[in-house]
Order: structure tokens, then sequence, then C-alpha cells
């Protein structure tokens, strides 16, 4: 007991943090095949964890897994992409331009809160099923989050960087490019980090009505027929794309934004 | 209008100016008189509040004057800036790196492209930052990040300098480093300066003439030059009898308006409190 206490007294470093977010979920994984072995849970609605693996495995070789994992992936980034540079355009328009904000900021004030999922309906009678429409499904709610994040961005920038720029006579060209650009762009990022989780969440669930293809439409699937450890196997992809999303991003943003100091933890 | 107007680098003639919004007007500063003639170095000092700062962001072309006349002439030399500034906290831009952040200001500049890489290790050398070319502001010190603010202003080669208590974030030490290396920078070509500070030992240290400013709303008061020969050394110059002299007498004047300032919002709250009752 006393040796346990000393053990959490003190701050796990780098490395324990490192080796908990492998060992963790094993953990977790583990006490779960103990619980189903020992009839202590149900393992009609709890599949055993290695029942999942063997059926994600099966899956892989005998059909065509690897095609809806393509089919959403694909949709998450395109559609990403067609929400996303709208998002940050109209977000710095609003930001930079009093006329635009005051024309456009009602507008978004007025859609922002319609759950996007809402929309679908109305996307699948103008586009029908198909790619189109889960595309757009996926961009709606990128542009909201990136419009919104980079608006904020814009309108936090100290009033002092456009102050310096004006003494010294710096051209409007220049302020937007090597002022207003860098300095958005953390929450530009932020955008696109909530915006791609946002668009796995609402790829999922259009692509349960609107696709023939796709870990949505092979989770409804599942349920139709009844059997769920496919469905817990499409679950555990879908967060291993969450996470490999996550972290290509936040790859991708220390490479851009290299004038940050880390947080020191 | 007796003189010819460009013998002035800077004329202010009843310059004042008010802030107005919905709730309150503000009186910035009032009926500022001066005359500042080219390569001259002009310290402001007076009570916080007076409106040193919105003056200078009125000749600095950020804030707009409401009454009276504000010219500032440009003299007709090619490669020169009309003006650069020095704020309180450095407004580097941290994404720049330490040649990046001069490098923006000399492109905006009317400085041929082709000098710009020599006047930036020039003029980083000088301030002892060549080393650190391409580090980050984030990656400095305090000090070392008011001193590439510094240069930042010089390597313009602005006819104008507008320096806004630049120094007064800093301690003793860097203080009076860096009012040495203004001295010595300012001296190459001696453009005119307008600094603007709290602190009267440092205002008789770096100007040629040391303007008093009253009590909020600020106006000039009182005008003491300041002719000790240059090149002046910073520390040996407070040895000097006359220039304790007027440190003193400078010193005085500015603690009357202080304690008149702080007797009128005494007065003003004693006054509220009686009207509440
Ligand atoms: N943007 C603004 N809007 C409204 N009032 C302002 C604004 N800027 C300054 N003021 C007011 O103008 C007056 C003068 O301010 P200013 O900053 O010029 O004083 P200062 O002499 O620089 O003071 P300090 O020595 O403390 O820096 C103050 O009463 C201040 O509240
Ligand atoms: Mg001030």
């Amino acid at each position: 007991m006393s040796n346990g206490e000393r053990f959490l007294d003190r701050e796990p470093s780098r490395r324990d943090e490192r080796w908990l977010f492998i060992a963790s979920p094993i953990i977790v994984l583990l006490l779960w095949e103990a619980a189903v072995a020992t009839h202590l849970i149900d393992g009609r609605f709890f599949p055993p964890p290695h029942k999942i693996f063997a059926k994600i495995w099966e899956l892989a070789v005998h059909e065509d897994l690897h095609e809806d994992v393509l089919a959403s992936m694909r949709r998450i980034v395109v559609g990403t992409a067609m929400g996303f540079f709208p998002g940050v355009l109209l977000g710095i328009g609003m930001g930079l331009s009093r006329w635009t904000r005051a024309f456009f900021a009602p507008l978004v004030a007025l859609s922002y809160p319609i759950p996007k999922i809402a929309i679908l309906p109305l996307l699948l009678i103008i586009f029908g099923i198909g790619e189109m429409t889960n595309l757009m499904v996926v961009a709606i709610g990128v542009f909201f989050l990136s419009l919104i994040n980079t608006f904020d961005g814009v309108r936090r920038i100290p009033k002092q960087y456009f102050e310096v720029a004006r003494v010294y006579g710096v051209s409007k060209r220049d302020v937007f490019f090597r002022i207003v650009l860098p300095a958005t762009a953390p929450s530009i990022f932020t955008g696109l980090k909530l915006g791609a989780g946002y668009g796995l969440i609402l790829i999922v669930a259009a692509e349960m009505i609107a696709a023939r293809h796709g870990l949505g439409h092979r989770i409804w699937n599942s349920w139709e027929t009844y059997i769920i450890t496919e469905l817990y196997a499409c679950l555990f992809l879908i967060s291993l794309i969450g996470i490999a999303l996550a972290f290509l991003l936040e790859k991708l943003e220390t490479r851009i934004i290299h004038w940050k100091q880390k947080d020191a933890d | 209008m007796t003189d010819n107007d460009n013998s002035y680098h800077i004329r202010l003639e009843g310059l004042g100016k008010s802030f107005q919004d919905k709730t309150r007007h503000v009186r910035a500063f009032d009926d500022l008189n001066l005359r500042v003639r080219h390569g001259e170095f002009v310290c402001v000092v007076g009570p916080s509040g007076c409106g040193k700062t919105t003056m200078l962001r009125c000749l600095a072309g950020i804030e707009t004057p409401t009454d009276g006349v504000m010219e500032v002439h440009r003299a007709p030399e090619p490669e020169t800036s009309p003006r650069a500034m020095v704020f309180q906290q450095h407004g580097l831009y941290p994404w720049m790196t330490v040649q990046g952040n001069l490098k923006f200001v000399l492109d905006a500049s009317p400085i041929p492209p082709e000098q710009h890489e020599e006047i930036i290790d020039r003029h980083l050398t000088r301030v002892g930052l060549s080393r650190f070319k391409n580090f980050y502001p984030y990656q400095l010190s305090g000090g070392m990040n008011q001193r590439l603010s510094l240069v930042r202003a010089f390597c313009v080669n602005p006819q104008l300098l507008l320096m806004d208590e630049p120094f007064v974030y800093l301690d003793y030490q860097n203080r009076v480093n860096l009012q040495a290396l203004l001295l010595e920078l300012w001296s190459d070509r001696e453009p005119t300066i307008v600094f603007v500070t709290h602190n009267i030992n440092e205002a008789f240290t770096l100007a040629d003439r040391v303007m008093v400013m009253t009590r909020s709303p600020g106006t000039f008061k009182r005008e003491v030059a300041c002719d000790f020969p240059r090149p002046r050394d910073v520390l040996e110059l407070r040895k000097n009898t006359e220039f304790q002299d007027k440190v003193f007498f400078v010193t005085q004047d500015l603690k009357e308006e202080i304690q008149a300032a702080a007797r009128l919002i005494e007065e003003e709250t004693a006054r509220k409190a009686r009207t509440a009752r």
C-alpha cells in the first residue's frame, strides 16, 4: 500500500505518459475479456475483444472492409477540404471587414445552431443518395467550425500588430499575408481539428442512410442483420481513424506553427 | 505664421485631443504648442494619464487630434523613412525571426532591397544580436527583445523617431545599457526624436530639451534646456551637479502636479460622497 502511494505521489514523466497511452487500453481490453469469461457481463452484447479482432481480420480478408474504410476516409478528407477553405476565407473576411461582418453575422447566427445532420434529408432531396450528399454533410459541419474559429482568431489579433505596421507604412498586402494570416494560423488550426473530428461524426451518421459504402453503412447493416461483433469491429476502426486524423493534424500544426513555445510539461 | 514652416520638423499649434464615446468625454491633452527642429532630441515627462502616449500616437499617425494644428514635415532626403516608433512593449512579431522582423519593416521602407541584408547584419552586430539572427522573439530575453525593437526603428533610417517609455519594463542595468546604445545609434544620423518617459534622470541623460507636462489634461508647463556636451557618458553625467540640479528641479515640479492631481481626485470623491448622502 505504502509503495503504491509513493508511486502515485510523483507526477508522471513523459515516458510514463507514453507507456500508459499503450497500456491503459490494453488493461481495459484484458479486464473486458476476463469479465466475459467469468460471465460478469453478457458476451452477446459485449463480445470479448479477441472475437472483435478476429472479426476485423475476417472482414478484411473475406469481405471488402478496406473499401468501406477508404470510402469513409476519403469523404472526411474531401468534405473537410470543401468546407475548410470557404470557412477560412469568410472568417477572415468577416474579421477584417465591417461590411462583410454586418451582412453575414446574422446569417451565421441563424444557421449555426442547426444540427448539421438535420440537413441530411434536405441534401438527399437535392443530391439523392450518393457521394455529393455525404461530402456536403461533412463540408457544412467543417465550414461553420472553420468560419467561427478563424473569425475569432482575426478578432483577437492584438491591435498593436496593426499599429506597428501602420507606423512603418507596411502595405495592405503585407499586412494580410505577413500579419493577419500567421497571427490567425493557430485559430485556423483549432477550427480544422475540431472540424475534422466533427466530420467523422457526421460522415458515419450520414453513411447509415445516404451511402452504399463506408463504415456508417456497415454499422447500419450489422444492426439490421444483428451481427454484434461486426458492429464493434466498425466502432474500433472509427476510433482508430479518429486517432490517426488527430495525430496527423497535430504533426502538421507543430510543423507550420513553429514560432510558439511548446507547453512546458 | 511668421516662420518658414519647413525650418521645423514638427510644429504643434494649440493641439488638443478628446476621446468621446457614448457615456463619457475624456480630454487627453490640451493646447499643446511645440516646435521641434530637425535632428533635435526632445524628451517629454509628465504625470501618469496626462496624454503623453496619445500625443505620440497622434505624431505617429495612428490617432487623430481633434483640435489645433499638427505639422510634421518630411525632408526630401532619399532612402529615408518618414517615421519609426518604439513601443513600451516591444511590439515584435512572434512568428518572424530576429532578422525577419527587421526585413518586414525594411520591405516597407524606401531603402532598396539589395541593401537589406547588409543593413540587417550591421544593425544586429551593433546591438550584439548577430548570433541570434534566426531566433524567434520567444527565445530571447526581455532586454534582447527591446534592443531588437530599437534597431528595428533605426534600420529603416527614419527622419522622425517616436519612443514611448521604451525602457520602462527593463531592470536598471539593461536600462542604462540601452540608454547608451540609443545615444550611440542616434549619433550616426541624428534623426529627430520625441521620447516619452516617467524617468526624469533618463530624460536629462538623453535629451537636448526636456518638456514638462501638467496633470491631465496635459499641456506643456515648462521647457528645460539640456545642453550637456555630447557624446555623453550615461553614468558620468549623473555626477554632474548641474545635471542633478535640473533633475531635482523637474522632480519637484512634477511632484506638485501629481499632488495637485491627487488633491483633485480626493475632493472629487468627497464631493460625490456628500451628494450621495
Ligand atoms: N482609446 C482611448 N479611448 C478613451 N480614452 C483614452 C484612450 N486612450 C487614452 N485615453 C485617455 O486619455 C488620457 C491620456 O492617456 P495617455 O495614455 O495618453 O496618458 P499617458 O500620459 O501616456 O499616461 P502614462 O504615463 O500612464 O502612460 C487618459 O485619461 C486615458 O484614459
Ligand atoms: Mg503612456
